[in-house]
Formats: C-alpha cells, structure tokens, sequence
C-alpha cells in the first residue's frame, strides 16, 4: 500500500490516517490511545497547499523557531537561517519527507504540494536565497517507495 | 466510516461492528508486539557478590539512572550522576504554582497556579500492573491515590453529532451496549448466528445479551426502569411523595452510530487504562524526588555533557555547566550508564560501535503537548458532578482531564486542558506559550462554556520545546525494533544505555526503570565475570 496522500490543502491527523487505514498501528501511536480513540474533526488552520509560510509557522518553528536561527539546551536545533545545506534542494526535500535523526518524518502528513511550498519558503527566507524552485514533481520522486 | 447513502441493513450494521472490535483486535496484536505487554518486574535485581570497588558514571537523573543508582550503590559500586537540569525528575516533571519554566527559544513562563495545584506535563498516571514503579514508591514511601480515568459522568463530544453537546459518557456507552445487545439478540432469535453458536449456547448468549446490555425480559431496549439503572434517570429516585423515578430514553442505534462517539468509551478497556490507576499525592515528580533523595550525594546538576570518551578500561566524560557553559569538566569511571534521550545523545560527541550509533540515530521523537488551566472555581465539581476522570472530544484538544484530588475543596482548580499528539501536537508547539494557552481555552469553552467567564491562568508545554529532551519519547516502529534495538540494548565497550527508549513500554516510566534494572544486571553480570 502507498502511504502517499493525497491531501487536499489541509494536513490530515494521525487519528483520522489511522482509521483510514493508512498508516501502520505503531507502539507509539498505540500508547496514545486516549488521542486515537477520538476522530479531530476539526484539524488544523488549513494552509493552502502552496503556502510555505504558513506550513512553517504551523509546524517547522515549534523546533526550528519563529525566526528560524533554531536553539540549544541539552541538545541543539539546527538553525534553518543562513543554512548552506539547503543549496541542495533534494537534501531538505529529503529531510522534512523522512525526517533525521530525532527528527520525525513529515511524509505521512504533508502532501508534495505542501513539502515543495515549504521547501521553497525556507530556501527563500530567513537571509537564504535560493532562486531555483522545488516542484511537486522534485518531491515525488523523493519520496520512499516503501511504506513506513 | 458509515456510508450515510445506502441504507444499512442490520447485517451490514453487524458487519461494521465486527470491524470495530478488528480494530481493536488489530491493537491488542499490535500492543502484543511488546508495546503493551505486562511489566516483567519481580522485585529490585539481585546483585549478588562484590563488585570490588567498580565505578560507574550515570548519566541522566530522571526515574531510570535514579533507579539505576540506587541499585548499584546497594551493591556496592561507586556511582557518580551526571544531571542536565537543575533538579532531578527529567520527564517525571510536575509545574506548581511559583515555577518558572523557560522553554526552547527562551519563551519563559511563570506558573501561577495556587498552592496545591499542579499539572504533571509528562507521565501523569500509573497502571496497577507497573510494578517496578510501584514498587519503588512502596519502598520510598511515595503516598499514592486514584487517578481515574474512565468517569461516567464526564463528557463525550462530537463538533458533528447531538448538535455539538457534549453527551454523558455513561448515556453514550449505556446505548451502545444494549442497542448493540439488542442486535445480537434479535439476529440470534432469527437463527442468524445458528451456524456460529448451538442451540443450548445460543440461550446462554440470549441471558448474557440481556445482562450486559440491561435489555427487558422481550430483549428490547427501551426506556424504562431497566435501561435508565445504566443510562441513568430523566428524574433520579428520590424520597417522599415526589420521589417515584422518571425513566430516561436511550438514542436511537442510527444517531449513536452516526455520531462516532462509541470511539470514546473503550478506552478504560485498554490494560494500560485499566482501573485501578494511580498517582502520586502532590504530583507525579514525588517518585523522582523520593529517588533523589536516596542518592543525592552524588547527583551533580547543571552538568550538560559534551563528550563521551572510552577506553577498553573505562569511561571519561567531558561537561559544561548548562547554564554558564565554560571550560569542560570530567568525570570519569569503570563503566557507564547513559540514560540521555536518543534525542540529545545522537547529538554528543562520543565512543560507540557503529551499530549502537545507528540505533540512536534511528529514534525519532514524537511530538505531544499539554496545557493546564487554572480556574477561578471547580465548575466541573460543582456545576456538573464531574469529580475526576476525562472527557473526550474530537476538538484538537482531545481530552479534558479533571483532577483527581482535592475533591470538593473551594477555591481555584487546575484541569488539563489539553493533550495532544501528531500534527496538531506540532501546531501548539509552534506557537508561544501564551497562544497555545488562549486556544485551548477556546476550544473547550465550546464542552465547558464556563471557560470564559472561569479562566484564571494557564501553562502549555510543547515536549518538542523542551530543553533536556527536545521531544516526547522515542518512536519505535516494528521495521526500527527488528533493525536497531537489539544494538541500543548491547553493552558497548564500557557503555550501556537505559531510558524509556530502551524498552517496550515506550513513554511509560515502567519502561526506564525495566530498561535501568535490566541494565544493571548485565552488567553486574559482565563486572563479576572480569
């Protein structure tokens, strides 16, 4: 089964994708049953699916900060501003679809739509400028073949 | 899930309804995977013979290097901790009135609950099956009361179903059970079940459906004296003249599905959910103190480790002050336990094989926001006879928890306002503290509208902002175990690791304590066979 979804401008929840049947059951998500056994009806402020900006603040600076210069305590937040490895495009497409190290993986959330419109917003903002654009396209054929 | 355009027949209702119990058959089988699985815990390890004067140096002094601490300093090791923060407890964390708690990004804020009050943000209850964490509450003397957490009076709420009303979960599981006992008695009545189930047991079901479903003596049910001993009365049983009941009318099957609520009322089934649960009286960071207490000559605090160094004699570790940084310090010992989150560890410098490296790097860390409020008065006492327990809903927020103490006292009452995972875990994360605290507000005005005019204060933590773990815990999938876990587990060298995130009780204090004590049996096993 493709994990792949289509999602048409707002991010699905973990709960929903897992009534779907979309995702596998894992530990972790069955350690949360208290969250899953509830449907989010209503899920997120709905970014458009071309709206880098608001996929950022809905998401990348929980971690990454509001002005992207990331922090340190035990361990540190790369900061995604003046970041010369987003030259490559191909690697923070990789990184927001599959995730790093304790960086979880966006794929299962976000669509292509909205991993190129981030991409692109972070590659264009925060003292980065990147002129060549991500597309959709870029996006799919970075995603993993196999499930997970 | 209902196909709102055909209409269903009672066959196809059926159906549906074996697919839910798949699903929940589908967790069990996952949970059996170890996620769930009973704790193996028989009592503090038995470290027998001396280990002659071995050091170790135990890196973290949350429940699983505490707990690895005093074990190994009962039998006769020389232990050192090692601790980030300024206190100990790591994720066993509870905010009272007066903390202070800074953030990543350096959004500070200043609890101001009232005295007596408290949010645990981390691990807020304990199964009656973990015993590891019972045990060392026993043995420290941490007073203990109930957390509940099926209440039949809270709420189950649907923003889609009964208008946006919040419905009594004794109602919803009340209708439930006997429209679905009601079903199942009919299909058997008409001999569609006479291939499954014998005559003589089909008679047996027939008692069993009536009892558990509270049917009348025809199998239907209605309302009535019956059902209402379940669902509870329009007019309770009073006393005097005017004291006759007034019997309450179950939900029609069609809204009760349609309304997904069913969702909610099987959580307390789960045998993590299970009554009994507990806490601790005061707050959950009690059993970390307890701990501390017991070792805490040696827990050396605002340490933030730099490096990890090892030889094939030993271990040296490079530290900093956390607050002031500086020039490292180390501290050095035969062997060493590091119970840092894979998240911080897969970013220190250090000797490891290249299989335990991947390993750490191989733990992604779940996101998960809670949020406690402070209200002028316990409305949920007082105006709707909620005493404890949580409410679901399929708002963002997800749960209201109400405390499970203090019952009946005047004055201000903290709930949890919120807890969350996934994607909206991430949205509140992002926010500052302050947002997160006014959109939880807002939503659970829509349960308890007397939010708006109650609300007192609030504090909100996003895990993947917090400064000594930078997440939840670890997320492990069936495909990462089979890969990786075996390699997390190995003594490496001079080096072990514990924490939650060497276990399969992920995110469950059980689980650091199990992965501690397993920890430090091997390697009193490895220390006595040199």
């Amino acid at each position: 089964m493709k994990t792949r979804i289509a999602l048409p401008g707002a991010m699905l929840t973990v709960a929903s994708l897992l009534l779907a049947g979309l995702l596998p059951l894992t530990g972790a998500q069955a350690q949360n049953t208290d969250v899953q056994s509830a449907k989010p009806a209503t899920a997120l402020a709905k970014p458009t699916p071309d709206d880098g900006e608001a996929i950022y603040t809905s998401i990348c600076q929980g971690c990454h900060m509001p002005d992207a210069k990331g922090a340190k305590g035990a361990g540190t937040y790369p900061a995604l501003a003046a970041n010369h490895n987003l030259e490559t495009a191909g690697y923070p497409i990789t990184v927001v679809l599959q995730g790093q190290k304790a960086m979880p993986s966006f794929g299962p959330y976000l669509s292509d739509e909205q991993v190129a419109a981030v991409v692109n917003y972070v590659r264009s903002h925060f003292s980065n400028s990147y002129t060549d654009k991500v597309t959709v396209a870029d996006v799919k054929i970075a995603r993993p073949a196999a499930p997970h | 899930m209902v196909e709102q355009s055909n209409p269903m027949s009672r066959r196809r209702l059926l159906s549906l309804i074996g697919m839910t119990a798949g699903t929940s058959v589908m967790y069990q089988a996952a949970t059996s995977l170890g996620f769930a699985a009973e704790s193996t815990y028989s009592g503090p390890p038995k470290l027998e013979g001396t280990p002659k004067g071995a050091s170790v140096l135990i890196l973290g002094a949350g429940v699983a290097g505490l707990s690895a601490a005093i074990e190994l300093r009962k039998a006769g090791y020389k232990v050192q901790i090692l601790e980030y923060r300024e206190k100990a407890g790591g994720r066993s964390w509870t905010l009272r009135g007066g903390d202070s708690y800074t953030e990543l990004g350096g959004f500070t804020q200043t609890v101001g609950f009232d005295a007596g009050n408290y949010i645990n943000p981390g691990p807020w209850r304990i199964p009656y099956h973990h015993y590891a964490v019972l045990d060392y509450c026993k043995r420290l003397g941490v007073a203990l009361e109930p957390f509940v957490q099926v209440n039949y009076n809270a709420f189950v709420h649907s923003t889609k179903a009964f208008g946006g009303t919040p419905q009594r979960y004794r109602t919803v599981e009340a209708d439930f059970h006997g429209q679905v006992a009601e079903l199942l008695a009919k299909a058997t009545n008409q001999g569609a079940l006479d291939q499954a189930v014998s005559k003589q047991d089909q008679e047996i079901l027939l008692e069993a459906l009536r009892d558990w479903g509270a049917l009348e003596q025809d199998l239907s049910f209605k309302p009535g004296e019956i059902s209402s001993t379940r669902r509870g009365f329009e007019k309770d049983p009073g006393g005097g003249l005017d004291g006759a009941p007034v019997p309450s009318k179950p939900v029609a099957l069609s809204e009760l599905l349609r309304s997904g609520l069913w969702r909610a009322i099987g959580i307390g089934h789960g045998y993590e959910f299970q009554t009994t649960l507990f806490q601790p009286v005061g707050g959950m960071d009690m059993i970390p103190q307890a701990m501390a207490r017991e070792v805490k000559d040696v827990i050396r605090y605002n340490a933030k480790v730099t490096a990890i160094r090892q030889t094939g004699s030993g271990v040296t570790v490079s530290y900093v002050d956390a607050r002031t940084g500086g020039t490292p310090q180390t501290a050095s010992a035969d062997w060493c336990l590091c119970t840092i989150p894979a998240s911080v560890l897969s970013q220190i410098d250090k000797d490891v094989s290249p299989a335990m490296n991947a390993a750490i790097n191989a733990i992604p860390y779940e996101a998960s926001v809670k949020v406690g409020l402070q209200f002028k008065r316990r409305f949920w006492e007082q105006d709707e006879s909620i005493y404890g327990g949580i409410s679901y809903t399929d708002l963002p927020i997800s749960v209201i928890g109400y405390p499970a103490t203090n019952y009946g006292s005047t004055g201000k009452g903290v709930l949890l306002g919120a807890y969350c995972w996934g994607p909206y875990a991430y949205k509140l994360t992002a926010m500052s503290p302050e947002e997160r605290v006014r959109e939880v507000v807002g939503y659970g005005a829509r349960i308890h509208p007397q939010y708006t005019a109650e609300f007192d204060t609030g504090v909100a933590v996003g895990w993947h902002r917090v400064p000594w773990t930078l997440g939840c815990f670890g997320h492990w999938t069936e495909e990462t175990r089979a890969a990786h876990y075996k390699d997390l587990c190995a003594i490496d060298g001079r080096l072990l690791l514990a924490g939650e995130h060497v276990s399969y009780l992920p995110a469950w204090q059980e689980g650091a304590i199990l992965s501690a004590m397993d920890a430090v049996t091997r390697l009193h096993q490895r220390v006595m066979a040199l």
